[in-house]
């Protein structure tokens, strides 16, 4: 294993570390940013302002796209697992947070709200959301179902679930312990849901540290057979990452209850199946499985919402938004294509051909 | 898995049927949409069951779907079951003709409550509906009232297309193109979606521009836009920077209405199970029905009138 894991790294270094895969979730970045200073050179500009609770927060539109982007970076950053193990998506993730976030909903409103409660609540509808997770994987792994048809069980039915856990169709819950977990925390100027999001990557960088999870990941999307053969099981291996998945859609739950302090079952994250599933494919990942990198989905989800709040500040009329993304996401598809990658490639070693021979005579005259 | 849930729902339909075969007088067949949809449909449907229940002496079945297509299988499983009425709410306005016939044929009286079908008159007995054009007309009204010196305005629509998306947007544009003291900042859809709302209020802040009422086409989108609101620091409400227009009426609105953090919430009533069994009743007692459609009377809800009992009648949900 130890050879495997040097052998990785080796190829890694090669390959600029895994980091080259960043590039085009960068770029994209880069694009949305340059567009809009040269629309607004204020655009990102960051202020402090005093909200309606008294606290001194940070605001703007960079605040403003960190914090909306926090439940797709953290649904986007499992479903990279689950895209390298699976070869596949889940596209019940919506679903399933609005499950976890309906329990934990129920639990608060069991009785007053504490952080005990809260710590209660968030643990509960973390099982919850693993259960279902492990529902997901199970048809994947044992039964060797193609991940989106597997998990349209969940997609079709989830919100039904959702509904039935609560009984009212937008039940609300009234906290100032939540609106600090969906908003400020008094006295921190920054959005609680970022914060959320960086112990989140934390969390999961420290695991991939730590544990083999992210090699045997890769390994298990790479070649089954050759995993197994390497004692590495592509069950548990699914199964895992599909719990894991569930503890983000947990997470991501929670903060969509949190910000409203209200949960409304048929919108809450309706269609973010398909923003995850962008952010992964923005970020460079396979796929059809295999190498992975989740920073590069993260980056893609801010990508993502990064477009959302610039047409929102462009304005573009309600009935046109959708067009205009769409456009702006065949862009960044087609560059991010194996297709233009390879072109890219192969320009680039010309240049590098060319040059070189031009130095070359330089030298030699 | 189409098939799969077919079959479950074939099945459940002839367990519902077996177990309401012991019948009481009047059978009922209700095609709705399902509670779950939102806090009016879920008011909607708890009203008819409380109605059309074996005290009042009907048998109610029921089928709740989104789904046009599965609606109207239903409905032509209970002709053929030979209800005595048949109540729709139907998911899409078109497709009906064929199913309303039959029903003609059969000689079973439909009732439409909710939305309206495009179809013939004559292919249905009464239709009890909400007037959406009439709520916008009246928080137009109210906001015309205020005499504000500018009105300048976040307009947050509804999922375009729908009934209550059209109804409330138009009285807003008509006032808006009308006026020379009203403009529209920014009108953008965030399909009923709380979150989404935020977002759009958080980027005209964000922008800088100024703006002086938000109206929201229905209380979860009006949540969303008063998050962005109080996280931005701007005052809101009775006495605040900015006037809050909700509308469906659910007791939480209806709440902050009471406590002066929205101005006004406009009433979308889901009670038309009653109308529709004083017509049910006059009809078997021989008589006839003059008018064929209702108007569910509705009105809106001010902060400096609203009472704790206006909540308790009308406030929908908990």
């Amino acid at each position: 294993m130890a050879e495997l894991m040097k052998k990785t790294k080796k190829a890694n270094k090669k390959n600029l570390g895994g980091y080259a895969q960043l590039l085009v979730p960068l770029l994209s970045i880069l694009l949305i940013v340059v567009f809009n200073l040269f629309r607004d050179p204020s655009f990102f500009s960051v202020t402090t302002t005093t909200n309606n609770l008294g606290n001194t927060v940070l605001a703007g539109n960079l605040i403003s796209i960190l914090n909306s982007a926090s439940e797709l970076a953290i649904i986007a950053m499992g479903m990279t697992l689950v895209t390298a193990a699976c070869g596949g998506q889940d596209i019940s993730v919506g679903a399933l947070a609005t499950i976890a976030g309906s329990v934990f909903v129920k639990i608060l409103r069991g009785g007053e709200i504490t952080i005990g409660s809260i710590v209660v609540g968030f643990l509960a509808c973390c099982a919850v959301a693993m259960l279902f997770g492990a529902f997901n994987g199970t048809l994947v792994s044992v039964f060797r179902i193609q991940p989106m048809i597997a998990t349209l069980v969940l997609f079709t039915c989830g919100r039904s679930i959702a509904y039935w856990i609560n009984g009212g169709a937008t039940p609300t819950i009234s906290s100032p312990l939540i609106t600090a977990l969906g908003s400020f925390i008094p006295g921190c100027p920054i959005p609680t849901p970022i914060i959320i999001v960086a112990v989140m990557a934390v969390l999961l960088a420290l695991l991939f540290r730590f544990t083999t999870l992210g090699l045997y990941t890769q390994t298990v999307g790479v070649n089954q057979r050759a995993a197994r053969l390497n004692g590495i099981s592509p069950l548990v291996m699914k199964l895992v990452s599909f719990m894991l998945l569930g503890v983000c859609c947990a997470v991501a739950g929670c903060i969509g209850v949190s910000r409203l302090s209200l949960i409304n079952h048929e919108t809450m994250l309706l269609e973010i199946e398909m923003d995850a599933i962008l952010a992964v494919a923005i970020g460079g990942n396979a796929l059809g499985g295999g190498k992975f990198k989740v920073s590069g989905s993260v980056l893609g989800a801010y990508a993502i919402q990064a477009l959302t709040t610039t047409l929102y500040a462009m304005k573009v009329p309600s009935t046109d938004v959708k067009a205009y993304k769409a456009v702006v996401i065949i862009l960044i598809v087609i560059i991010s294509s194996p297709v233009v990658k390879q072109a890219a490639s192969r320009l680039w070693a010309k240049t590098r051909r060319l040059t070189a021979a031009k130095a070359g005579k330089e030298v030699s005259a | 898995m189409k098939k799969l849930a077919r079959l479950f729902l074939a099945l459940a339909l002839v367990l519902a049927l077996s177990i309401s075969a012991a019948a009481a007088e009047i059978v009922v067949g209700i095609v709705n949409n399902p509670p779950s949809e939102s806090g009016y449909r879920e008011a909607n449907v708890l009203d008819f069951e409380a109605v059309f229940c074996a005290e009042n002496g009907y048998t109610a079945k029921t089928f709740y779907s989104l789904q046009n297509d599965e609606q109207l299988a239903a409905a032509q499983q209970f002709i053929t079951d030979g209800v005595d009425y048949l109540l729709i709410s139907a998911a899409e306005t078109t497709g009906w003709d064929a199913v309303l016939e039959s029903a003609a044929e059969n000689g079973i009286p439909v009732f439409l409550f909710d939305r309206m079908i495009d179809c013939d008159e004559s292919l249905y007995e009464a239709a009890v509906v909400s007037d959406m054009a009439n709520q916008g007309d009246l928080a137009v009204a109210w906001l015309i009232a205020q005499n504000l010196s500018e009105y300048k305005i976040i307009h947050i629509q509804g999922a375009m297309g729908s009934d209550a998306q059209l109804g409330r947007t138009g009285a807003l544009d008509e006032q808006v193109a009308a006026a020379d003291n009203w403009s529209i900042v920014v009108q953008q859809t965030a399909t009923w979606d709380e979150a989404e709302a935020r977002n759009i209020v958080e980027a005209v802040i964000n922008s800088g521009e100024d703006f002086n009422v938000i109206y929201a086409e229905n209380d979860g989108m009006a949540r969303g836009a008063v998050a962005a609101l109080d996280a931005a620091g701007i005052t809101h409400g009775v006495g605040g920077k900015v006037i809050i227009i909700g509308f469906d009426c659910n007791r939480w609105a209806l709440r902050e209405v009471l406590a002066g953090n929205w101005n006004y919430d406009g009433q979308c009533s889901p009670f038309q199970a009653a109308v529709i069994d004083g017509m049910i009743k006059t009809l078997e007692n021989g008589g006839t029905i003059e008018t064929k459609i209702v108007i569910s009377e509705e009105k809106g809800f001010d902060a400096a009138t609203i009472t704790q009992a206006d909540i308790d009648q009308y406030g929908l949900g908990e």
